[in-house]
Order: structure tokens, then sequence, then C-alpha cells
């Protein structure tokens, strides 16, 4: 116990849904009248469960009895759906905001990275900016001018610290504004994904700072969606669903919980029912399906056809290029199966549907779960995306003979590719 | 683990009870970096890209003062109790300035920097009290101009007469800074959730101004004389007044009645102030 740095015990969050407004006033009138009498707020008996598909009730409870624990030197990633309930977390643990009911125990310093760069003013020089943003970070004087060399040549902004931030691109304000960050001196640091910014460099760059940040035996709460980075990074990671932390424990496995969670989601929604899509929307994915097989599963080696049927909704033809994108179940990208690759588009007429098949002749994938994002572009430019949808569409691999030798082949490999030895 | 075992192996504790006027004054005093750069900030920013500067801090009282003498002075020749009619309104001016700048900017803490406040933990009140200290430099500046100005009249007219109160005068400052933050505070506070408040504020300031002694003299005001030293900022102004040119009421017992509204209005501001940042960025 005595390495405890950071205990949450039943903590929760409620919002007010809707505007404010009269009704506003009356609640809060209520409300005080119950703590003059020393009674508890009667608002928070009430609200629904955080689920951003149900409507209803003025009241949600954006989290509800959270509690987990990190030990020192401790790397928690933290990962979950949008609205999940992970921001209100991180905001609670910086005391942005306090909870509802329950309450968490510090031990140390604590600071919250939930952006870059805040409180930058536009008129003031990088130099300034670097003083003003450290304060504000809960920096003293002394340690930004102890770090100060060091913050200017992390940012590579030495040329230009005595120009005013304005005169910045933005690309530069996001390297100064992690540099100061980067040089936070504290003994619990909250990071929410702010590493998903910058160059490709500058994010090599960042996501070392992280690594030595951890290596350092600070602890640091990591909040992101990128399971690269999770899985790199973090030691813990808990799944934030509802409002609720519904896994906690070993990378991998929350990686995987999580998206199996999503995949059964997947599996329950029907794609004309997804109200997720974004694109255009002139023509869609209306159904798709893996052919010569049951329960959408085939085996490793067999051949994989996957058919989709996409609509025209428009009263005139329409020239698309549609590309499936699989992911394995941890979240990994593997490849992206995209008509742009092979130079192929398809002409849709006016109000008509279309089947498209993607054919392997060999699935070397190794078994396991797969889910797909769909995506296609096209129309008159023939460059608006007409049709995204997340997690569209899910297979399964099962173990199969993919060497035709009668093994099967059971081991943990990604692909299989044929080879032969001589 | 029990309750006692995590209040000692715990260094805070975070929770959902509200707790009464709990102000860490060592937390505010680590955090006085971050008030000394948002008062260079404010000052910098303010200026940044204008070819006169700081001489802005003097110019608007100054044409403020012309106006005053020209309006309330000759057109309608309000009384000045023999007070160089300039230096009359000039007084007022500049001590009334300070006092609605520190309302104003003070009322207006959570929604101006909401989009700092949304990501960062720092104690709010740093952003007031900064507030009121660079309205200080502000202010100092355009004192400054004032006895210049009275050193000028002192020469050139022999009309003024400073006499002991005068040493009152960091005590009237700190009144008023107290004052406009206090009141501030409060506003600050019920603003987050009812914008109201923001609009009655733009123009009762201004108007406020004209239930002090600012452009008349408190022997003007007869009968209404009591609605007039209702208003704490007026035996402040009549105090500076009576300070430097010996005219106008002096009265301890006006003054403290400032000073005591003063520490009432202070105080509530500061625990409706700290009961509101805990979790003013959910209404705002």
């Amino acid at each position: 116990m005595s390495n405890l740095v950071l205990k949450i015990k039943n903590v929760s969050k409620q919002y007010r849904l809707g505007e404010l407004g009269t009704g506003t006033f009356s609640h809060d009138l209520k409300r005080w009248w119950c703590q003059i009498r020393g009674k508890d707020d009667p608002y928070l008996t009430i609200g629904i469960e955080n689920d951003r598909t149900k409507s209803g009730g003025d009241y949600v409870w954006a989290l509800r009895d959270v509690n987990f624990e990190v030990n020192h030197g401790e790397v928690l990633g933290i990962i979950g759906r949008n609205g999940a309930g992970k921001s209100t977390l991180l905001k609670l643990l910086a005391e942005i905001t306090s909870p509802s009911k329950g309450e968490f125990y510090i031990k140390g310093k604590i600071a919250a990275l939930l952006e870059i760069g805040t409180g930058f003013h536009p008129e003031l020089t990088g130099r300034e900016n670097i003083y003003l943003n450290g304060a504000i970070l809960g920096m003293s004087k002394s340690e930004v001018d102890d770090n100060f060399n060091e913050i200017v040549e992390f940012s590579g902004c030495q040329k230009y610290i005595d120009t005013p931030v304005k005169r910045y691109s933005s690309g530069m304000l996001v390297r100064l504004g992690f540099s100061v960050a980067a040089h936070l001196d504290t003994d619990i640091l909250i990071v929410d994904e702010v590493l998903a910014v910058g160059d490709l460099e500058f994010q090599k760059k960042c996501i070392g700072k992280m690594q030595d940040v951890s290596k350092s035996g600070r602890t640091v709460l990591f909040v992101s969606h990128n399971m690269a980075s999770i899985s790199n990074l973090c030691s813990r990671c808990i799944v934030v669903d509802k409002g609720s932390v519904v896994f906690n424990g070993n990378v991998n496995n929350a990686i995987e919980y999580y998206y199996k969670s999503i995949n059964s989601e997947v599996k329950k929604i029907s794609l004309k029912d997804r109200k997720d899509k974004k694109g255009l929307g002139q023509v869609r994915f209306s159904n798709l399906e893996l052919l010569n097989s049951t329960n959408s599963s085939i085996n490793c080696g067999d051949r994989l056809q996957i058919k989709a049927v996409i609509k025209n909704f428009t009263d005139k033809k329409i020239r698309i290029y549609p590309s499936i994108i699989i992911y394995d179940s941890k979240g990994l990208r593997l490849l992206a199966l995209s008509a742009l690759l092979l130079n192929k588009s398809f002409d849709i007429e006016n109000n008509q549907e279309k089947e498209i098949i993607w054919t392997w002749d060999k699935c070397f994938l190794s078994p396991d779960e797969y889910y797909c994002d769909l995506y296609m572009v096209g129309g008159e430019m023939n460059r608006d995306v007409q049709d995204e949808v997340q997690h569209g569409f899910y297979f399964k691999v099962n173990s199969g003979d993919f060497f035709n030798t009668g093994i099967i082949n059971e081991n943990l490999d990604k692909v299989c590719a044929e080879f032969s030895i001589d | 683990m029990s309750k006692n075992d995590e209040l000692i192996h715990f260094d805070r504790i975070v929770s959902s009870k509200s707790q009464w006027l709990i102000f860490d004054l060592k937390k505010i005093w680590s955090y006085k970096d971050l008030i000394i750069l948002f008062v260079k900030r404010d000052f910098i920013s303010l200026y940044k890209q204008t070819i006169l500067g700081p001489i802005w801090f003097i110019a608007e009282p100054l044409i403020t003062m012309i106006v005053f003498t020209f309006i309330f002075g000759f057109m309608a020749n309000l009384d000045t109790s023999s007070i160089p009619k300039p230096l009359f309104y000039l007084a007022g001016i500049t001590m009334w300035n300070y006092f609605s700048e520190c309302l104003i900017k003070t009322s207006n803490t959570f929604i101006n920097n909401r989009s700092i406040f949304d990501k960062v933990y720092f104690p709010r009140i740093v952003v007031p009290i900064s507030i009121v200290i660079s309205g200080l430099l502000k202010f100092s500046v355009q004192i400054l101009l004032f006895f210049i100005i009275c050193i000028y009249y002192f020469i050139a007219h022999n009309s003024i007469n400073i006499n002991v109160v005068i040493l009152l005068f960091p005590l009237l400052i700190l009144i008023m800074a107290g004052l406009g933050l206090g009141f501030g505070l409060i506003i600050s506070a019920i603003t987050t959730k009812y914008r109201d408040l923001r609009f009655l504020i733009e123009f009762g300031v201004k108007l406020l101004m004209y239930g002090t002694t600012v452009v008349y003299p408190l022997s003007m005001a007869g009968n209404y004389k009591w609605i007039i030293l209702a208003n704490p900022m007026t035996s402040i102004i009549e105090t500076f007044k009576y300070g430097i040119f010996s005219k106008g009421v002096f009265d301890w017992y006006y003054l403290s009645y400032s000073f005591i509204f003063m520490i009432i209005v202070l105080f509530l501001g500061f625990v409706i102030f700290s009961k509101t940042e805990k979790s003013f960025i959910d209404t705002i």
C-alpha cells in the first residue's frame, strides 16, 4: 500500500443536459434549500448512464462509481470510446472540476497536460510565452530558468525565440508548447492525446520524451486512442466504457477487451442502422458479407471473398473508389484493400445498387478476429469522401491448413506466406 | 485501508463535499510567479503595436477630464467647492476608474479565461489578484499625472492646500481595490451560470459613477446626501479630495463605513468565489 500515489474512490460525475435557463434556477433553489437543511442533493439520485445513443433525462452520469489505484512509477493507460468518460476523468484528476460524489487521494505534485500551449498569448514573444506557459502549468520562474535552454533547443525555435508567437506557424507553436510541457517536473503527470500533433519527426521526439519520463520513475496517466503508443508506453491499462471502469490490468488484455467490446457492438448493429457514418453520403456501403462462409468466419488458407453492396442515392451516375481497411483484434492496422491502389473505379448508375467483390485466393491472416473500416471516395471531383464507417465489417479467421500439408497452423504469427526451402 | 491510514499516506484529498472558505495562502504564494507573469502579460500585450504605448494610460483620464470640465464645469456650471475644475474632475475620475476597472475585469474572470481554466488547474484567485495589481500599475501612472498637474496649480495659482489626511492615501487604495475585487468576485461567480448580471454591470458601473462625488461635491446632494454616502466609494473620493484641497467632507465615521463595507464584500466574494471555482467549468 505504501507505494500508492493515487487512489480513486467511488468517484462519480453528473452533468446537466440541455440548455441552462430558467429551469436551472428552480433546480438551483431546490438544491440550495436541501443543502441548508443538511440533506443530500436531490438531483444526485437521478440521471441515466452515459450512453450517447439513448435520449431522455435531464441529468447524465458521465462517470459512475469509478475506483482504481495507481502505484508509484506506473504508466497507466486509459482507453475507451469517444464519450466514454475519459476526458471527464482527466478533468477531475486535474482538478479542473470536482466530482459530484466520491473522493480521490493524491500523493505528490500532480500536473495535467490536456492541451498544448495553454495560455499562449499571441502578442508575447516565444521567450515570454515559455515563462507564462510554464507558470500556468505550475513551474516556478527558477525552474523555467534552469530548463530554459533545453526547452528552446527541444522545440527547435531558437531563431524565433524573440518574435511574437502570432508570427509562428501552427507547427512551431505546438513544438514550443510541448517542449515546455515536457520539462515539467512533477510526481504524477496526466497526459491527454497531445502526442498526435506536429510532424512525424517531432512526434517521434515526443514519444521518445514520454518514454524517458516513464523510465525516470515518475507516474504517468496516459489517455490515447493510439493503441500502438499505449502498448509501447504503458505498464497497465484501464478501459472506460459508459462512465465506468470495465477493465483494469495487463495492457494487451485491455486493448483486446476494448476491441472486443467494440466488435460485439459492430456485430449487433447492422451497417444500415449505424448513425456515426461520415462522408458526403451520395453513395454508401449498404451491406457487406463474407462469401462461402458460415458465421462470417473462414479458415486460414481458404479463398476469401468480401462482397459489398454499394448504393447510389442520387439521380446521376457516380464514379467511386471503394476501400476496405483491415485491423486485427488489437487494433493494429494491417492493410488497406483500396481501389485507388489498383487504380480501379466503379460507375454506379443513378439510384442503383452495385455489387463489388474483393478476392484473396488464399487468406494469409492468422487465426484472429478482424474488423474493417469502410472508406469510399468518388463523386464529381473524384476526391470527395462519400462514405466512411469505422469498424463497419467484421470477420473471423479460424486456424487452417495454409500450406496444404495437412498440418494445421496454430502458431501465433500475424500472417502466413508461401515460401520454399531448398 | 482505513480512512485514517489514507489520511496519513496521502498528501491531499479531493472530495465532492464542499468546504467553507479554504483559501490556501501557501498555495497562492507558490503561484506568485504566475501572478507576476499575468501582470506583465496584461501590461505588455495591451499596448503592443501602438505608437504611443503607455501614454494611452494618461490620455484616457486626461481627455475625460477635458470633456467633464467643459460639460459639467462650464456648460452645466456645477459647483466644485472652489477647487480648480480640471483637478476636481481628474481626482474623481482617476479614483473611480481604478475601482471600476477592478470590478469589471474581475467580474469577467471566469468568462474571459475559460479556455485556460478548462485545461489547467491553478488557484483561480490568481487571476483576480493579478487584475488588481495590473490595475494598480495603471493607476499609479494616472495618479502621477494628477500630482504633476497639482504641482502646476500649486506653483501657478497657489490653489492647492495639502493636509495630513493625505497620509490615508494608501488606505484609500486598499479599500478601493478591496471593494472592486470583492464585488467583482461575487459577480464573476454568479455570471458563470447566469449571464444576466453581465449586462447590468456593463452600464451599471458607468451609471454608478454619478452616484458618487466624481462630477459634483457632496454639498450639492442636499437631502439625498445619505444615498450618495451609502455608496462606499463616496467617502474614499471625498477623503482624497479633502487631503489634497482641504475642501469637502472628511469624517472617520464615513471612512470606517467604507472600510467595514469593503471587509464584508471581500469576505463574501472570497467565499462565493471559492465555492464556484471548484466546478464552474460545468456550467459556464
